[in-house]
């Protein structure tokens, strides 16, 4: 379809989450930023094969979450050169707590394998639908399912090891229990 | 073989309720920056790029 204002707006309007999704996926701001614009200029370019009355927003991730892939695959081999300059990016500023905590979240999320990570964020945060998301990522319902199941296990082991019950208390609760012992 | 066990009641369920939580307050802090200027100027700028274009293959004739 061409573009119209309207469809220009809807397209203008999708760029908040677009950015969200961006930055989720890659963890840096300006690489986020790039993909977006990315995404715009695809968009723009190949507006006619827009289905008219479909879900814009599904669109635009898609080809976002493609240029990311394409893109990631190229820059595994920069930054593995790179030697640490990438996770030198990452910790960019020493925190207070909040930021803390949200930091680790963040370095939690960037451990998840980008299947899981990326079908996380587009049902947990994006609020698309599973079958949204399954269209996205150009798989099966089923497999968006069980990879949003492994990455919320996943995250809940790497941020909240109050598996401390399943694993026996750890050296600080031991600590604690058994303080009087010596 | 099986993963980490992990505790089917409050727990897990808490800990999942604040992975979510978390995971909307990371994303919503973007979303809630809006558009950055230089988004808007580049559709903008594209958008009356194009509009020849259009015109001569889409023969819509805007002004």
């Amino acid at each position: 379809m061409p573009l119209t204002d309207s469809l220009r707006d809807d397209i203008l309007a999708s760029v908040p989450s677009l950015r969200a999704f961006a930055i989720s996926l890659s963890g840096n701001g300006d690489r986020a930023d790039d993909l977006v614009q990315e995404t715009l200029l695809r968009a723009l370019a190949n507006i006619d094969s827009f289905q008219p009355g479909s879900n814009l927003p599904a669109w635009l991730f898609t080809i976002l979450r493609n240029l990311f892939r394409s893109d990631y695959r190229k820059r595994r081999r920069e930054v593995e050169d790179a030697d640490g300059s990438y996770s030198k990016t990452l910790k960019t500023q020493p925190a207070q707590n909040a930021h803390l905590e949200f930091e680790e979240f963040r370095a939690a999320l960037e451990k998840l394998p980008q299947d899981q990570r990326e079908a996380l964020i587009l049902v947990g945060a994006s609020g698309f639908s599973y079958e949204d998301a399954a269209a996205i990522c150009g798989c099966a319902v089923g497999t968006i399912k069980s990879r949003v199941n492994r990455a919320r296990s996943k995250l809940s082991a790497l941020l909240y090891v109050d598996g401390a019950e399943d694993f026996g208390p750890d050296d600080t609760v031991r600590a604690v229990i058994g303080g009087s012992g010596g | 073989m099986k993963d980490v066990k992990v505790n089917k009641g409050g727990l897990n369920s808490e800990i999942q309720s604040r992975i979510g939580h978390q995971l909307r307050a990371m994303y919503d802090d973007v979303v809630r920056q809006g558009v950055p200027d230089r988004f808007a100027e580049l559709i903008k700028k594209l958008d009356s790029a194009e509009t020849p274009h259009a015109a001569a293959s889409d023969a819509e004739g805007r002004d």
